[in-house]
């Protein structure tokens, strides 16, 4: 389960950021951030191939020490990343996948909303819920 | 301990080499002993065997070596490795000592010599007593030796010398000073080092011999001590791969050991030093992702074995070694070579080194936070005799002691004590800083910007506690041992403030334009605490103007809290201090605070804002894109505070970049002269937060602007007032900041419906900034017209009649006209175009294709003027023609006179098109087509002239002027005089002409020019004539021998009689023989000459009489004349036929005379 989730607009700054209310939310943010580096690069790497052979996965972006930072980006160049606490042995590469197609249908949802206006950030209930579900409980 | 107690040893770090020492050198006075020593040490490329040389005395002692154990059954171990087993064996213990003695085979005095080098040879032998030592001999010999074999003398006494010294022969080298010194020596370094190679081996297998001895339960500890030597050995041997394999069994034995919180320090110790031995060999080998995997193994091993609690920081110093270390050996391993990735680059390894620094430097600060009362254990624990350790990773105090339970808890706790205090004398943040300076360096290598920002801001906190940490360290008294700490603290105060705020600047930029607005309110807020600490005035107002703006995430308590300071700072009063601030630096920084307030200095701070998000939005917009002269310029500035409490201001003023009006839009508190603004109070002075607050601005644009655009530069924005302290918001250009373009898209975007607001009231988004305005032309109150027959046509005066007409209320001055060809068409038109006033006589080239500025004079109301323009297009195409009419007026605005410039102009395109078109045909005087015409031979020019225009022509007249190789017949008389032309009308004209003969001319005979002189029918007396002039076509002129023309009447009568007459001309310089020949006709009766031959001389002619006699009335056949030429077979009858009739009208007889005649008779 995730300790933090974000969605980037394709301008790179942050349309939804929601991290485990324990930790140093800044932490969070800051790991997000930082994480676009590697989402950029592989976008460029990628580029050239063709938009519909797109893999919109883009894998491990970095790992760290205490956690996992995944990345994931739309046609639309939207990109979600997840922070994983790195002692989760549990989740394969195929769990944070799905994870992130959930996500990414949510988000479509969100959009489809004729009130919610591109660009603006998402504060959307169906999307928190989800958002919750995903990330770990915290007792 | 030194602050670098947990660097790695120099002996870890460098590449083992075997150590040879040479002795029996005397490199400072024997030259050629110094050469050799050159030749060994010298320029050592990796090409060369991997040995460290060292020139020592033959009589030096080697450390002594330890008898040999039989049995370890007794013996217990103190420790794994001992600090200086690994310098004895590269610096100390020679895997070959080579003796070097100066001896040639041919000696006189060799027995003496033999001895006293074998005597050296046991000295060497002596000191090294019981270890494998190699000993070598090698002989400095003057000459060049000869072949192997050939020397008898040699090779005997070679033998001896190896007996006497007990050497194998293999050990006994020569080395001629000669020219080839280094060859020499390279030979000998590696036979040296197969010698070390032989010694190194052995060492191994006497380690490994120890093996069996040993015994699981006690023996623990030497398990890894000899399995780390085995690697180190093999190290040594150059042997990296059984290095590498032994060093891992040490590395596993070493993680098997007991752990306990003693010796928790040793394991460690060791297994960083075998990690990092493993690591680098694992780079050397090229298999780096061996090494990132060994070293993820290592650090998961070890993250966990913290060890004491009470020193837990030192756990971190370690951890953070091991990042470092590592980060080290990639960064090396990248220099040689490797590449690295975005994802796996040295950079991390130190970001995490900082972390952990970071982590240290945090436990320290709870741990080591003893009062000053607490000194210094005495006598220092720490101290040792030899000021060093015995084995590496044990505490001073319990060296050797391998019991679990602590023997003595008192000491325990004084050493302890002694490591905290200790401690809290390191600059962790100068470590952390260059941890994280490596870590951006090196992510700035793999394109992650983001990253490094982030590093930056890490940086610039730090930088920001290490001051705090000075500020401390300043109040605490230390003990003078620590005197070497001055020199950082200097350090970090001279190099934070203007570090700290450059980083700062430089990464909140990017914050800024990528819109993380939570990073950037943290990042504000340290550097508002910064600010605040260091009392610096204008950057403390620049954070808080942001931190109070719309972008920063604070709660509003704190934007409050951060208000209420701005305005104190305002009012020339010091701000309360920020929370979480170091009490000490806080009472500093009052102080600090309290001295600005009091220093009277510059006290006005102008903040260029565009490039943050300041708390007040400014835009600026003209009301319209353009504005006319005469009336006045209106504008509006919005502005809206975000903070919230309401916020006063003191002055408002815009620039632009004509300074001139700067002076019409100032508002100011004190100001009682509010002309330019209505209403103004001065509770207008004020923002309330949310609110769009509009202030209107008007002024009369100059006349010298018309045509150029009002532009404003600058939006200031005063707060605070003069007498105390005074922020100027400058927004450059009409307002907007570094957020508003982003927002203005989003709004744009949007399509939510906004709430309602009071009519006086906007939505902020809604507006649109209009920063410039054109200034333009008061609207002109005339009317022009322009009349004219089109199309024009080409090479006449057309006339443009122009009327202006004036619908102005008040007179008008000074009326200009400007006419002609507009500008910016075609270049070649201009040249074909001319334009007069004077229409009375052709203008040629030199006028010009535009008038410009003619005086008309002046025009009273409703009064108008007609002007007659006279345009010549030389070709033909369309033209536009332009007619501006400018005009002075004086009126009123805002009550103040100006004269105003109008103009108004029109256009016209105009199509010129030919008059008439002409063609010109070649004919003969029977009318027939002629190809070509025939010297002396007249013919006719007949010329067509087809009106094209769509007026009435008159020909006035025309005329053929003939080239002067032609000459006319007759007169030349014009026959269209005064003809009128209508549309698709034509008139002809015939010319009878004659070519004299010409030789032969290529292209023909010019013929010369037909001149038609022509107007407009409808045009008036005085226009004048235009002429135009065609050149007629070319002529191919032809000689012909023989030329006959016939005389007959027009026509004949049936029975009458009809005398003809063929002239027979000679036309060359030759007697011609001619044959006449006639033949019949049924038509014709005839008399004359049927068939004669006939001589006519050159130049003249023969005349031939017929008499004709017409039986059949009609269009006739006459008797056809043949002529032959003898001279000249191609003049044939086909030719003869062109010049005379082969025809003739025959009437029948007349029956009226018939009558008359038949009375007569």
């Amino acid at each position: 389960m995730a300790v933090c989730v974000a969605v980037i607009a394709k301008e790179n700054y942050p349309l939804y950021i929601r991290s485990v209310p324990t930790e140093n939310e800044l932490k969070f943010h800051y790991m997000v951030h930082t994480s676009l580096d590697v989402v950029d690069e592989k976008i460029s790497a990628m580029g050239k191939a063709l938009v519909d052979q797109r893999e919109l996965y883009l894998g491990l972006l970095y790992p760290t020490e205490d956690y996992k930072v995944y990345g994931y980006v739309t046609n639309s160049r939207v990109k979600f990343v997840m922070v994983v606490d790195s002692s989760n042995t549990a989740l394969r590469d195929n769990e944070i996948r799905s994870m992130f197609r959930k996500l990414h249908s949510s988000y479509t949802d969100v959009m489809c909303n004729p009130f919610y206006n591109p660009g603006d950030c998402i504060q959307s209930r169906a999307f928190d819920s989800m958002v919750t579900s995903m990330m770990i409980q915290v007792c | 301990m030194s602050p670098t107690q947990w660097d790695f040893p120099v002996e870890l770090c460098c590449r083992p080499m075997a150590f040879v020492t040479l002795t029996g050198l005397d490199v400072v006075y024997n030259a050629v002993h110094r050469a050799v020593w050159d030749a060994f040490c010298a320029n050592r490329r990796a090409d060369r065997v991997p040995i460290s040389f060292k020139v020592l005395p033959g009589d030096h002692e080697y450390p002594k070596c330890r008898p040999k154990r039989t049995s370890y059954e007794w013996y217990i171990p103190k420790g794994i490795l001992k600090t200086g087993w690994m310098n004895k064996h590269l610096n100390l213990v020679p895997a070959l000592v080579v003796v070097f003695y100066e001896l040639d085979w041919d000696e006189p005095q060799w027995k003496e010599k033999q001895s006293e080098c074998a005597t050296r040879v046991e000295i060497v032998r002596q000191s090294l007593q019981g270890r494998n030592t190699k000993v070598a001999v090698v002989l400095i010999q003057k000459k060049t030796p000869l072949p192997p074999g050939e020397d008898v003398i040699a090779s005997e006494r070679a033998a001896a010398l190896c007996n006497a010294c007990e050497l194998s022969g293999k050990s006994l080298f020569v080395l001629p000073h000669t020219d080839h010194l280094v060859g020499y020596i390279i030979r000998l370094e590696n036979a040296f080092y197969e010698h070390a190679q032989t010694y190194y081996y052995t060492e191994i297998r006497r380690v490994k011999s120890h093996k069996e001895f040993l015994n699981k339960t006690t023996h623990q500890l030497l398990f890894v001590r000899h399995q780390f030597k085995i690697a180190f050995f093999s190290e040594l041997k150059q042997d990296t791969q059984n290095a590498l394999k032994n060093y891992r069994t040490a590395y596993n034995l070493v993680h098997e050991l007991r752990a306990h919180e003693t010796n928790i320090l040793e394991i460690k110790t060791m297994a960083g030093f075998i990690n990092y031995k493993i690591c680098r060999l694992c780079f050397q080998h090229n298999t780096p992702l061996d090494a990132i995997a060994q070293f993820r193994k290592h650090v998961d091993l070890c993250k966990k074995k913290i060890g004491s609690a009470e020193l837990s920081f030192e756990h971190a110093a370690w951890m953070a070694k091991q990042f470092q270390a590592f980060g080290d050996l990639f960064d090396e391993a990248i220099k040689l070579g490797l590449t690295a990735i975005q994802t796996q680059n040295p950079g991390f390894y130190y970001q995490q080194a900082a972390y952990y620094a970071q982590e240290r430097k945090q436990l320290a600060k709870t741990l080591c936070s003893h009062e000053a009362s607490v000194m210094y254990p005495n006598p220092d624990p720490l101290e040792t005799q030899t000021g060093l350790l015995d084995f590496y990773g044990q505490r001073s105090w319990r060296q050797g002691i391998l019991s679990f339970d602590l023997s003595d808890p008192e000491k325990e706790k004084v050493g302890i004590l002694a490591i905290q205090l200790k401690e809290r004398s390191v600059v962790h943040s100068e470590i952390i800083i260059t941890l994280l300076s490596n870590a951006v360096a090196q992510f700035k290598k793999y394109k992650c910007p983001r990253m490094k920002s982030h590093l930056m801001v890490q940086m610039g906190e730090e930088y920001y506690y290490a001051k705090d940490y000075t500020k401390a360290l300043n109040t605490i008294c230390w003990s003078t041992h620590f005197q070497s700490l001055r020199k950082p603290q200097i350090w970090l105060t001279v190099k934070i403030p203007v570090k700290l705020f450059q980083l700062l600047d430089y990464v909140l930029c990017d914050y800024r334009s990528e819109g993380w607005w939570s990073l950037l309110t943290s990042i504000l807020t340290t550097a508002l605490k910064c600010s605040y600490l260091m009392a610096q005035l204008k950057d403390y107002v620049t954070y808080s103007l942001e931190l109070l703006g719309r972008a920063s995430t604070l709660k509003d308590d704190q934007k409050s809290r951060i208000e209420k300071n701005l305005i104190n700072v305002l009012m020339n009063e010091s701000p309360d201090p920020e929370p979480d601030c170091d009490i000490l630096a806080v009472k500093t920084a009052q102080k600090l605070w309290a001295d600005r307030v009091s220093l009277a200095g510059s006290n006005v701070f102008t903040i260029g804002v565009q490039d943050f998000v300041p708390f007040v939005q400014c835009k600026a917009k003209f009301h319209a894109p353009s504005f006319h002269v005469d009336v006045p310029v209106h504008f509006d500035i919005y502005l809206k505070a975000d903070c919230p409490h309401p916020i006063r201001f003191s002055k408002l003023c815009v620039s632009f970049n004509n300074q001139e009006y700067n002076q019409f839009c100032v508002i100011e508190e004190a100001s009682k002269a509010s002309e330019v603004l209505e209403n103004l109070t001065q509770g207008k002075m004020c923002l309330v937060p949310g609110k769009t607050r509009k202030f209107l601005f008007k002024f009369v644009a100059k006349t010298e602007d018309v045509g150029k655009k009002i532009e404003i530069t600058s939006v200031d924005l005063v707060l605070g007032s003069e007498t105390g302290r005074c922020v100027v918001l400058n927004w450059q250009g009409g307002g907007g900041d570094a957020a508003s373009s982003q927002e203005a898209l989003q709004a744009s975007r949007s399509f939510k419906r906004r709430p309602k607001l009071p009519a006086s009231e906007l939505h902020w988004d809604s507006i649109v900034i209009q920063a410039s305005t054109m200034i333009i032309s008061r609207v002109p109150n005339i009317s022009v017209h322009l009349r004219h027959d089109p199309p024009a046509l080409t090479n006449e005066m057309y006339c443009l009649v122009v009327t202006v007409q004036s619908h102005e209320k008040t007179e008008i001055r000074d009326v200009k006209l400007t006419a002609g060809l507009k500008p910016g068409q075609d270049a070649n038109l201009t040249q074909k175009t001319q334009v007069t006033l004077r229409g009375t006589e052709l203008c040629d080239e030199s006028y010009p294709a535009l008038l410009t500025d003619i005086p008309v004079g002046d025009l009273r109301p409703g009064e108008q003027l007609e002007k007659m323009l006279y345009v010549r297009c030389g070709t033909v195409g369309s033209r536009m023609f332009l007619v501006y009419v400018s005009y002075l007026i004086n009126t009123t605005i805002e009550e103040k006179e100006i004269v105003c410039k109008c103009h108004k102009d029109e256009t016209v395109t105009i199509e010129t098109v030919f008059p008439f078109d002409v063609a010109v045909k070649f004919v003969s005087t029977k009318f027939e087509h002629l190809e070509r015409v025939y010297a002396d031979i007249p013919f006719l020019l007949m010329t067509d002239l087809l009106s094209a225009s769509p007026w009435a022509l008159t020909i006035v007249s025309s005329e053929l002027q003939l080239a002067p190789s032609m000459t006319a017949v007759d007169q030349l008389e014009s026959q269209l005089d005064k003809v009128v032309l209508q549309t698709g009308e034509s008139a002809s004209e015939c010319f009878c002409l004659r070519c004299p003969s010409v030789g032969n001319v290529e292209g023909g005979v010019a013929t010369g020019h037909y001149i038609i002189s022509w107007k407009r029918t409808s045009a008036m007396e005085n226009i004048p004539v235009i002429s135009t002039v065609i050149t007629l076509p070319h002529v191919i002129v032809e000689n012909i021998p023989l030329h006959v023309n016939a005389d007959l009447p027009s026509f004949g009568r049936v029975r009458e009689s009809l005398p003809v007459r063929y002239h027979l001309q000679n036309k060359t310089n030759l007697v011609q023989d001619v044959e006449v020949s006639v033949e019949p006709s049924d038509a014709f009766m005839f008399s004359g000459l049927k068939q004669i031959r006939l001589r006519i001389l050159p130049g003249t002619e023969q005349e031939m009489l017929y008499n004709f006699y017409p039986l059949m009335a009609g269009y006739q056949q006459l008797p056809s004349l043949n002529i032959n030429l003898l001279r000249f077979p191609n003049f044939t009858n086909q030719l003869l036929r062109r010049f005379i009739p082969t025809s003739i009208f025959v009437k029948p007889q007349g029956r009226l005379m018939d009558d008359t005649s038949i009375a007569a008779a």
